[in-house]
């Protein structure tokens, strides 16, 4: 496994997130983790991304510890779409995009024909190579995420993780970014995102972490983990599961309130 | 954008930043070539270029090599420091109002000179004063604004605080002083060119040589920086350690500038947002923050000294003046 961690002690300051965790992505895999708010989804998702320091245990990126490998050459290999970043003043889709290549730019190698081309096919990719010259800030959420997505795209790593990659979009726009993301996994790359929706979340994933309260409560292929106790004992949330008519993944139909009250 | 290659080289150029660098070039030699040329005696310019060269007439020589040229020279490197280091604190801070003379490293150097003056202190010893207090302010707001690496806001709302506490000690030192070092204080915290010799000019070639490749070095993370620190990270970039380098660069900058002209406000904060806005460069942008710092403060000293003469103003007055119509001019424009 190219990316796992081990024996992870997680924590902001001193409020501790998740002791001893261990996490492993399988290689190729469309890794999608799930878990109540304040589970330690996103936590996990940093630590991998070393944007935080686990107080034990380590991240290894094929089989080393993370923070011993140089940062640039980490960034060619594991690529970050933070959960919000700040869109400079005035910048272009084409300039935004660009800076995906710092990785593979030196102060003297500023712009390669290689920089080009991977720019030209990550706005390829993200359908936003007509916005090229636009300025950002004039972009609607949907496209703006896109335009974010592309310069993680034109970063060219195999691996890809995603901080909650479909906040602050409405419904068309997230199955818009995720559908984008299951070809990037076809495409041969391993993804891992945080998302909220469990639903989006069974039919994306090819392979699903459950957590709650810092630890991994299930995980493995949607169809073959997510059942009504599951989602039960995760989200205290009373459920039933049919299959979804689209994708004949699971579906989670929560339980009214109404039947909720009548007795048993 | 244009790219230029060589091999494995790349360098990659915008046309309108290399364009409006060149513009503010020329407008800075035109400028010190009116301020080098007029005043009490005129120098007509081949006179000044024999001057340069030493060997101009004799009277030439002694006006514009010993008097107006240290000050010129003066002014353009001051000017130069102030922008790149207003540059970096709006790069780090991701504000305009994050400037050194906001968020109190100006104002640092204030008191460190006004307590100078009032003990008697030589030129230089104001002078090192200024550049201790401002370095003792910067170590001082960091500290109080760390908590898990510096945020650019907690940096502004904890520089503000303490400009604040330091104007008010300022004052406390003006009014205690006997009034001869309560004018020269006061004349010495506006500001001012006047009087400048080479020995004021030196030190801040000194300090530019050694800090320029500094910052040509972290213009490029500097930029990445301005999308977040996790986007920084993402890349690649040991997000910390560069903006403590940062941190560091804009302080000596900002500090060897007040010691060799005084605090002069406003450059720091409305040279990257000129430069900015004139090159349509997304974020800040370093080397014409630079070129900007430098047009303005010679512009506004050229403007203090002619505009009301035989009246010599202190240059700060007609910094804040012209930066600051200006840049309103340029806001109104941009609304539209």
């Amino acid at each position: 496994m190219r990316l796992h961690g081990t024996g992870l002690t997680l924590s902001y300051d001193k409020r501790v997130v998740a002791t001893d965790l261990d996490v492993t992505i399988p290689d190729g895999s469309f890794t999608v983790i799930i878990g109540p708010n304040a589970c330690g989804k996103s936590t996990t998702l940093r630590a991998l991304a070393r944007m935080l320091k686990p107080r034990a245990g380590a991240v290894h990126l094929d089989g080393a510890v993370i923070t011993s490998l140089p940062s640039k050459e980490v960034a060619r290999r594991l690529g970050l779409l933070p959960q919000s970043s700040i869109v400079p003043d005035g910048i272009t889709v084409a300039d935004l995009v660009g800076r995906g290549r710092y990785p593979h730019q030196r102060m003297m190698r500023q712009w390669s024909r290689e920089d080009e081309v991977a720019v030209a096919s990550a706005m390829d990719a993200t359908d936003v190579s007509d916005l090229a010259d636009r300025c950002v800030d004039e972009l609607s959420g949907g496209q703006r995420q896109r335009v974010w997505l592309a310069m993680a795209l034109a970063q060219e790593t195999p691996i890809l993780l995603l901080d909650e990659p479909t906040t602050f979009l409405d419904i068309a726009h997230q199955i818009e970014v995720l559908d984008l993301c299951a070809d990037l996994h076809e495409q041969g790359r391993t993804l891992v995102a945080v998302l909220h929706d469990l639903n989006q979340a069974c039919r994306y994933a090819t392979h699903l972490i459950v957590m709650r309260d810092g630890r991994i409560v299930a995980e493995g292929a949607p169809a073959t983990i997510v059942t009504a106790a599951l989602v039960r004992e995760v989200f205290d949330l009373r459920c039933e599961i049919i299959e979804d008519p689209q994708s004949g993944t699971p579906l989670i139909v929560p339980e009214t309130r109404r039947r909720a009250r009548t007795p048993a | 954008m244009t790219v230029l290659r060589l091999r494995d080289w790349s360098l990659r150029l915008s046309p309108r930043g290399l364009a409006v660098g060149a513009a503010i070039t020329a407008l800075g030699v035109a400028l010190s070539l009116v301020a080098l040329s007029t005043g009490e005696f005129t120098v007509p310019v081949p006179d000044i270029v024999a001057a340069l060269f030493g060997d101009g007439p004799p009277a030439a020589e002694l006006i514009v090599s010993r008097l107006r040229a240290p000050r010129v020279v003066t002014g353009l490197l001051v000017g130069a420091a102030f922008g790149l280091s207003g540059a970096i604190f709006q790069s780090l801070t991701r504000n305009p109002l994050g400037s050194p003379d906001f968020i109190g490293f100006t104002a640092g150097a204030s008191t460190g000179g006004i307590a100078a003056v009032i003990l008697g202190g030589s030129a230089w010893q104001i002078s090192g004063a200024s550049l201790a207090g401002c370095v003792a302010c910067a170590l001082l707001v960091y500290a109080l604004a760390f908590r898990r690496g510096v945020q650019g806001y907690r940096l502004i709302l904890v520089g503000i605080g303490v400009n604040a506490l330091l104007v008010s000690a300022d004052w406390y030192m003006l009014t205690r002083a006997n009034i001869n070092d309560a004018a020269t204080a006061g004349s010495w915290i506006t500001g001012s060119l006047s009087g400048r010799g080479w020995d004021h000019a030196i030190p801040v070639a000194v300090a530019l040589a050694v800090l320029l490749p500094l910052c040509a070095w972290l213009s490029r993370p500097l930029r990445m920086m301005e999308m977040g620190d996790d986007a920084a990270k993402a890349v690649g970039i040991h997000v910390e350690p560069v903006r403590a380098a940062a941190i560091a660069v804009g302080v000596l900058l900002c500090g060897v500038a007040t010691a060799a002209a005084g605090p002069v406000i406003f450059v720091a904060m409305a040279a990257p947002q000129l430069a900015r806005r004139l090159a349509r460069s997304p974020g800040v942008t370093l080397t014409a923050s630079a070129l900007t710092g430098a047009v303005l403060l010679v512009g506004a000293d050229l403007a203090a000294q002619r505009v009301f003469a035989p009246i010599q103003l202190p240059v700060g007055i007609m910094t804040a003046a012209i930066g600051g119509t200006y840049l309103v001019f340029l806001l109104r424009r941009e609304r539209r």
